[in-house]
Parts: structure tokens; sequence; C-alpha cells
């Protein structure tokens, strides 16, 4: 409501500018004219003379010429008197300016302004933020922080494991280097690493990841994590009874019944089906429950791939070359239950990498893995 | 709601704008008074409204208010006070808002201190400058809005162009611009001329101190640009013929013509219709600056913005305003009075010869500019016009202009002496032959140009001083006396003297810089030493450290000569995280005139780094000497008395000219 008063006061404001000189009487507007400039420039001779800084000669002849000028401009100045009358023409000058200065303000400002919208300053901003606890605005906050201080090893710890759920796994993994790099190396702060490389390389333990998990174990070779990944990668080399043995480990001492031993038994049941179908409970949670155990929220979490599946997608639109990213984008959309999708992406990745049969083969190999058919 | 209150105001602006443009001209056409006052309080509130939108835009910047479009994508809340202000300029929308700005200050100060102006030429010009605000206010709301919005408002901007993130965006674009718009001003007068079909003494005694103050404020907005870019871009240039240079050079010329020109109208009232076309040429040659940068016709520093449509629009502006005034003059230019007479040789002569020169000079700029570019969009081919095309047209005109500048003030009104002016010269022509043979001497070889360059500096200095001497009879009269004539000569006087005086620095600058200029390219690693034109420059490491908005990697240098330390040079490389852009900054390490200038290139992986340094003897003298010509300039204006020029009466036989 107050921006609409002001609106209307700056209106009314623009509009009594013109009406206001029109209103006055003759004789308040000012103005000058030729014959008051050459009467200064004929002083200015007469001062010039008496400083000495021009001749008698050479000041009569300005003299001469100033004055013919002054004539000139006397016969002229009769011809432009003022005309008399025209108030019909000032009225219709008024009404001008009632029509024109809102017609122009509702038009244009209707076309292009936002009225409806607030300031948002941003340190107004950053209160509402945390309230809502919108993660985009945490995140924001955190950066701008280690920005300023990249040397805060508390804020990369902090960052790491959200950039990982937004999926914004490069940055995980910076940010697991640099807690480590900062904060000194833990049996934790190294599996995290680790994990996080996993993630970054679509599932994949990487050498790196497993150095990261093997320097874990040196110092804690109970490590619970470490020594799951250890087992995973085990099973991806094709050493199928070495990740049952390491798993069966791990599910041995887990708690029974906790979400984690039963994601160990999902695991061991990969490699060792009736291993795993003897340890199994009957009564243990369901899948569903597994997956709010890792991730808090399962709406959100699944809004979130999504948006980082369609980000994913609009990149390989522009940019096809990227087999991994193709592979990744397969994998999310079998992640989000979406078949169809994968096996389309699929498709769309051969075309965009004709041409280029090692590329080609990797991704075979890679969704063929995913079990999805080639 | 303040973004929405600067847009309105804005809208606002326009609306005021249209009635001033309309109003005024019926009003002269009528011989109604009270329509032409209507000219004055519009100029004022226009002003008063633009103020209020530009200072709407800049609370926007200043509280990061990221729910305005420009705003989030200029700007950054880790940026530092003073780059969130002046990023409301470095962005296209916000630097026309600027531009928009400034025009409208120009109208609201002939509105303020027009009062002593006839009445149909004050309404007459504000209408002619409220036509161009219009065109320009409907340009910001049609194609370069800065107040448009996002609901829903991103948390962080995306930050200003980290190469604008220096203390050189808060001076030299608003420089600039004054300079570039305050020739609108000059340009509404002519128009009014025209339309009035007539030239009075009124107009003469206004658009010269309007023209002197908008060429001061190219003047150093150029200077400071140059500096700029010597500074920031790394490479030790100061000049590079870049379109977006030469687009502000040109209009610099035209400007410098007509200040000239002015002169002989005001003392005079001779050369009328040719000063009226000047003022016409300038202003469209600013405008034409204005397209060349912002329609993306080329990309530079400069280009913030490649939108067809703008480029459309602003063409259309061009097309308009100069067509329209050039066809306007070419009806009525006819109709104006012609002026005094004068002889070939005189002072009038001369300021003809230097109109003649600069325009000539702006002609070679505007096809070494614009041909290339007319060239790619005809044929597709691309041409590239550098500094050779402009060394051997320019140059040589300059020098010739250069010449007779020392000639000119010596000159007599109507009629001159051309011998005895000579004679007086004397002094002057000795002291450029010692300056070169000195150079000669001292170079032993070295570059053939310059002993002739250096001498023709000396030349201008002297000449300049002499002109000073010739005023006060010094060594002719006593010397009290020659003091008592030095305190009545008029500000005027000093101001033609120093901004000629500067003219020769400048060019000693020049000369230094490019003549004498040394260069090397090295890969350092620590510990290790460059010598550079008699300095031993030592690299003692590399040294990471952390600003506001980014961080950088600084090289730690030693500057010796001859053993003594004469101090630490720290160029850096900045990673701006928001953008995710570096920069290099140079370092300078000033000695009188000279400077050596140290910047670093890219790390190599032996743990050495690419390093430029130059030894750049004089250069200070180039921004120095632009410093000095303002000052002459601002001593010229701060003299308010009328100008007459006193002509020597006439002889019975005298080979008088028509002045046009």
């Amino acid at each position: 409501m107050t921006l609409w008063l002001v609106f209307a006061l700056m209106t009314a404001a623009a509009i009594f500018v013109v009406l206001w000189p029109l209103g006055r009487r003759a004789g308040a507007r000012p103005g000058g004219s030729d014959l008051a400039v050459y009467r200064d420039q004929l002083d200015e001779i007469a001062r010039d003379r008496a400083g000495g800084l021009i001749g008698e000669a050479e000041a009569e002849a300005a003299r001469v010429e100033v004055s013919r000028r002054l004539l000139a401009a006397a016969d002229a100045a009769a011809e432009h008197a003022p005309a008399p009358g025209g108030t019909v023409r000032r009225r219709a000058a008024a009404v001008m300016a009632f029509i024109v200065v809102p017609a122009v303000g509702v038009a244009f400002y209707a076309s292009f302004g936002a009225p409806h919208l607030p300031d948002m300053p941003r340190a107004a901003r950053q209160a509402p933020a945390l309230a809502n606890q919108s993660i985009d605005g945490l995140v924001a906050q955190v950066e701008a922080h280690l920005a300023r201080k990249p040397e805060d090893g508390r804020g990369w710890e902090v960052l790491a494991p959200v950039y990982l759920r937004l999926g914004r796994l490069e940055e995980a993994v910076k940010a697991r280097q640099n807690a480590l790099r900062l904060l000194g190396s833990t049996p934790d702060r190294e599996a995290s690493l680790g994990e996080a490389i996993t993630a970054a390389q679509n599932g994949v333990v990487t050498e790196q990841a497993r150095a990261a998990f093997a320097r874990a174990l040196a110092r804690e070779p109970k490590h619970d994590v470490a020594r799951y990944y250890m087992g995973l990668a085990a099973e991806q080399e094709g050493k199928r009874e070495e990740a049952a043995r390491i798993w069966r480990g791990l599910v041995a001492e887990a708690q029974a019944n906790s979400p984690w031993a039963l994601f160990l038994r999902q695991a061991l049941a990969r490699v060792d089906p009736s291993g795993a179908a003897a340890m199994s409970e009957p009564s243990g949670p369901s899948a569903e429950d597994v997956a709010a155990a890792a991730l808090l929220k399962p709406e959100d979490r699944d809004a979130m791939v999504r948006g980082m599946v369609e980000r994913l997608a609009e990149r390989l639109k522009n940019d096809g070359s990227d087999v991994d990213g193709w592979v990744r984008l397969v994998r999310a959309h079998l992640v989000l239950g979406e078949r169809e999708k994968a096996q389309a992406a699929a498709g769309a990745a051969r075309r965009a990498l004709e041409g280029d049969a090692e590329k080609v083969r990797r991704l075979d190999e890679a969704v063929k893995g995913l079990g999805l058919e080639g | 709601m303040i973004a929405e209150i600067g847009h309105y105001a804005l809208v606002l602006a326009l609306g005021i704008a249209l009635i001033q443009s309309v109003l005024p001209i019926w009003g002269v056409r009528t011989r109604d008074d009270a329509l032409m006052a209507v000219a004055g309080p519009a100029a004022l509130a226009q002003a008063l409204f633009v103020a209020v939108s530009f200072a709407a835009l800049t609370w926007c910047y200043v509280v990061s208010d990221f729910s305005v479009v420009n705003v989030f994508e200029n700007s950054h809340s880790a940026k530092p006070l003073v780059y969130r202000i002046t990023g409301v300029w470095g962005n296209h929308e916000g630097s026309m808002l600027l531009w928009v700005l400034i025009l409208a200050l120009f109208g609201a100060l002939v509105g303020l201190f027009g009062r002593n102006l006839p009445r149909t030429l004050r309404a007459n010009v504000l209408a002619a400058q409220s036509w161009i605000a219009a065109a320009f206010y409907l340009f910001i709301l049609v194609t370069s809005n800065p107040f448009l919005r996002i609901a829903e408002a991103p948390l962080e901007g995306r930050d200003l162009n980290p190469l604008l993130q220096d203390i050189g965006l808060a001076v030299h674009p608003p420089l600039l611009y004054l300079g570039y718009v305050g020739f609108s001003i000059s340009f509404s007068f002519a128009v009014a001329a025209l339309i009035d079909g007539r030239i009075d003494a009124a107009w003469a005694r206004w658009v010269r101190p309007w023209t002197l103050a908008a060429w001061m404020f190219l003047t150093l907005g150029i200077a400071m640009g140059s500096y700029w870019a010597y500074y920031e871009l790394g490479w030790g240039g100061w000049w590079f013929w870049d379109p977006v240079e030469n687009a502000s050079l040109m209009p610099w010329l035209a400007g410098t013509a007509l200040l000239h020109s002015a002169v002989v109208m005001e003392k005079r009232n001779a050369l009328k219709v040719w000063t009226v076309l000047l003022a016409i040429l300038t202003f469209s040659l600013s405008l034409l600056g204005t397209f060349l940068v912002r329609s993306g016709v080329l990309t530079s520093v400069h280009s913030f913005a490649t939108d067809p449509t703008r480029g459309v629009f602003i063409l259309m502006i061009l097309v308009l305003f100069i067509g329209g005034a050039l066809a306007l003059y070419a009806w009525r230019a006819p109709m104006l009075k012609q002026g005094g007479l004068f002889a070939p040789i005189s002072r009038e002569g001369a300021l003809v010869f230097n109109n003649l020169f600069l325009t000539t000079a702006c002609a070679t700029v505007f096809i070494g500019t614009l041909y290339p570019l007319a060239l790619e969009s005809l044929t597709a081919e691309k041409i590239s016009v550098g500094a050779p095309f402009f060394n051997l047209t320019f140059g040589p005109l300059f020098a010739i202009l250069l010449l007779a500048v020392p000639f000119g003030p010596l000159l007599a009104w109507k009629r001159g002496d051309l011998v005895g002016v000579a004679q007086r010269l004397l002094a002057a022509f000795a002291g450029a032959l010692v300056a070169a043979a000195a150079v000669v001497a001292a170079q032993g070889g070295g570059p053939v140009l310059a002993p002739f360059a250096i001498g023709l500096a000396v030349f201008v200095m002297i000449g300049a001083l002499v002109d000073l001497a010739e005023r006060t009879a010094l060594f002719r009269v006593p010397l009290a006396a020659a003091v008592a004539r030095a305190r009545g000569l008029p500000r005027a006087a000093y101001g033609t003297a120093v901004a000629h005086f500067s003219l020769g620095l400048v060019l000693l600058g020049i000369v230094g810089e490019t003549q004498w200029n040394t260069e090397r390219i090295v890969s350092l690693k620590p510990g290790a030493t460059v010598s550079l034109a008699g300095y031993e420059v030592a690299f003692d490491g590399m040294v990471p450290r952390q600003g506001p908005n980014y961080r950088e990697l600084a090289a730690r240098f030693t500057v010796r000569r001859d053993g003594v330390v004469l101090g630490e040079l720290a160029p850096s490389k900045r990673t701006f995280t928001a953008r995710g852009t570096s920069t290099s900054e140079a370092a300078l390490l000033t000695r009188g005139f000279s400077q050596v200038y140290v910047s670093l290139g890219d790390p190599n992986a032996d743990g050495s780094i690419a390093v430029r340094l130059y030894h750049k003897p004089l250069v200070l003298l180039i921004w120095i000497g632009s410093v000095v010509m303002v000052l002459g300039g601002a001593l010229s204006l701060s003299d308010r008395r009328l100008r007459v020029g006193a002509p020597k009466p006439a002889r019975p036989k005298a080979g008088l000219q028509p002045a046009e």
C-alpha cells in the first residue's frame, strides 16, 4: 500500500512541475538577452584598456565592432516581444501534462515493474534461510565463509557430507581432502575421503580410494566403513570370496536388526546368497527403512537427485562426449526406478558417442554392469 | 520497494522528458513565455527523478539485493563496499543509467544557471536536450532495464568482472561520461541555433565554457582509462589504437577543434556555421562511441553486453540524432548570418588551421576504426588496422599541428605578422635544436625519430613560455612592470599557455616510452636476478595472500641500482572464486617520471614463473601532461570575463576574406 502512495505522490510532483510555470505571472519569468552580453563586453573592453592589456587603437576597433552588434541586437529584440493571450494554449498544455505523465507512468511501469516483490537485501535474508533449513542457503553461507577463510578445516568437514547428498561429488572429494589436510589424518577422515572418491567415481573403488581406506585400516584395523569398502573393492575385482569374508565379519559384529546390518546383509547376498540368507533375521527392517536411515528425508533426496539428473542430462545434451557422465545418468535413472528412461539414456549415449569405439565399449560394459540390457 | 521506486522514477523522468521536448518548442513557435518557462523546472525535475532512480539502484547494490537481476548478475556480497558502488556502472544497464543521469544533470545545470540566456534560446536548448534524454530513457526502459526483478532471488550474485574490480572503475567511466555527455549541451545549443535560424552573442558566450568543461572531463577520462589499462592489463601498453579507445579519441579531437573555433566565435563573432557543425559532429562522435561499445560490434573489456536489439535501438537513435541534426544543418545553416572578417595570417587563421588538422586527424581515426568494421560486415573479410596505419597518418598530421601550436597564440586577431612571430619564437627554435642535439649525443645512434620528436616537444613547451613572456613584455620592460602585467593577465591566457605547454609534456612521455622502452620476458626461479636498463631486479619468492573476495599469489621482487635497494615490488595473480576467473596485477616502481613495471605470467612446472619486466622512461609524463592540460582548461574556465578579441585597426590595404 505504501508503495502505491509513494507512486501517487511522485506522479503528482511530476505533474506539478509542469503546471507550476504555466500558472505563474508573466513578469516572474527570468530571461536575459543579447543586449546585456554586448553591454558587458563594452565594459570589459574599457576595463582591459584601463589595465593596459590592449592598446588604445585596438580598444577603439573592438568598441566599434561590439557597438555595431549591439545596435543590430536591439533591433532584433523588438521582433521577439512575447505574444499576448494564449490562455487556451496554456490550458491545453496543462491537460497534456495531466494525461501524458500518468499515461507514460502506467504504460511503462505496468509492462516492466514488479510492485508485488519486496526488497530482498542480503542481510535480511540470512536469518530466514537458517529458519527454513534451505540446504542451498546453508551451503552458500558455508561456502562464503570458506571463501574468506579457506583454512578452516571444520568448515570443510561440515560441508563435505552435504555436497555428497547434493550430488556435488567432485566438490565433496575436495572438501574431504581439505579437511584431511587441515585437521590431520584420522581413520574416520581417511575413510570418508575414500567414500567420497568412490561416490565420485560412480561407485567404483579406485586405487586412490583404496589407498585412503588402507590408511584408515592401518590406524584402526576394525574400522567398519573402511572394511566395507575394502569388501566392495574385492567384489569389483571379482574376488567374491574375499568380499564375502570381510562382510560376513562385519555382519557378525554389527548390532542385529540395525539398518547397517541389513545393508551389509544385502551386500553379502550379492556375493554369497546362501551365507547371507543364513544370517538374515525374519523380522528385519524393510529396504525403505534403510534408505530412510541412510538419507534423512526420502522425498528431499529424490527431488535432489531429480534436479541433479536434469542438470546432467542438460549438460550431456550440449556435450555428449563425456562417457562417465552418461553412465552416471543411466545409473541415476535406475536409482529413481525409471527403467525406460535409463534405457533411453543408454540409447542416446550410444548415438552421442558413435565413432569413438573405446568410449562405446566402456559404456556398454558399464550398462551391462548395471543390469540393463545393452 | 526501493528498487520499484527507482524504476518508477525513471519512468516518470521519461514522461517529463516527453513534455519537455514539446511544450518549450511550442512556446517558441507561438512566442508564449509560459510554455517556454516549463523547460527549466522540467529539466530540474528530470534530473531529480533520474537521481532518485540512480540512488535506488546504488542502494540495491550496496545491500546486495539479488532480487534485482542487474545486481545478481554483476555483484557479489563479499565485494568491498567501494566496488559494490562502482559496480553500479560496471555493467551495461547501470552505466546507461549513469549516462542519462549525467545527461539530465547537464540539462538541470542549464535550467539553473541559464537564467541570463535569452528565453527562446534556453527553451530550444532544453527541448533539444530533452529529445536526447527521452530517446535514452526509452532505450534503457525497453532494452536495458536495470530494475527488472527475480521473484526467487538467488542467495549470491555472479560477481563483477575482476578486471573491473579496481579503483579505476570509480574514476574512468564517470569522467568519460561527463565528457561524452557534456558535449550534448554543445549539440543542443547547435540544434537550438539552427531551429531559431540565428546565433546570438549569448550563444557563443555559453557554448565555449560548456564545451571546455566537457573537454576537460573527457581528457581526464581518457587519460585515466589509459593509465588503468596500463597497470591493469599487464602488458605495459597505454594506448592500443583499439576501436573503443578510438571511439573516445574521435570526440576528443572534434571537441578540441570545437573548443578552438568557439574561441573565434566568442571573441570575433566569426566561424559560426563551422562551429555549429563541429558541435553537432562532436556529440555525434560521442554517440557513435556509445554505439560501438554497446552494440556488440566490438569485443573488448568495454563490451559488457552483446544484444542485437540494443545495437539496433542505438543505431536508430544514432541515425535519428545525427541524421536529423545534419539535415537541420543543411536546411538552416545558410540562414545564419556570416560573422567578422579576417586575413589568412591571423589568430583566426591559425585557429582555422588548427581545426583543419584536428578534423583531418579525427577523420583518419574514423576511417581506421570504421573501415575494418564496415568491410567485415559487408564482405566478411577481416582486416586489422593497427598502430602502423595510425602512426603513418595520425602521427605526421599531429606533428605538423604541434609545430604550429606556438605560432597561434602569438598571432594578432584579424591580421597577424608571421615573420614577426617567427622572430619571437627564435628562443624556442634554439631550445629545440639544443635538445635534439643533446639527444643525438646522449643516445649515439639509437632511434632516429627520438631527436626530432624531443626537439618538437621542447619547441612546443618553450613556445608556450614565449607566449607568456611576450604578453607580460618580460625582458622588454623592467621586471616590476612585467610582474604587474603578469598579474593583470587574464587567467584564460595562462590557461592557453599551460594547456599548450602540456602538449609538449605528453609528447616527451610518448617519445620516452616508445623510443627508449626496455622490455624483458624471462622465466625466473626464486633467488634469480635480472638486469633491466641499469636496474637489478631480484626475485625473492612467492607468497600467497587472501583478499576480501579473491586469493592471490604475490611474487616479491627487490629492485636495486648499483647495489642500493630502491624498493620492493609485489606483482600478483589473483583468483576470484565467484567467477572462477583470475587477473594479473602489475607492480610499478616510480623513479622520477620513469617506471619499472613488473607483471607475472604463468607459473611453470619446475617452480619458475614467467615474468615480464619493462623499464619505461618518462612514461608518467603522458598522464601528468594530460592532467596539466586539464589544469590549463580549468584556468581558462575559471576566467569568467567576457571575451572580446580586440582586432588591430585596419590599414588601408587589407586582403580580407569572409569568415567561412
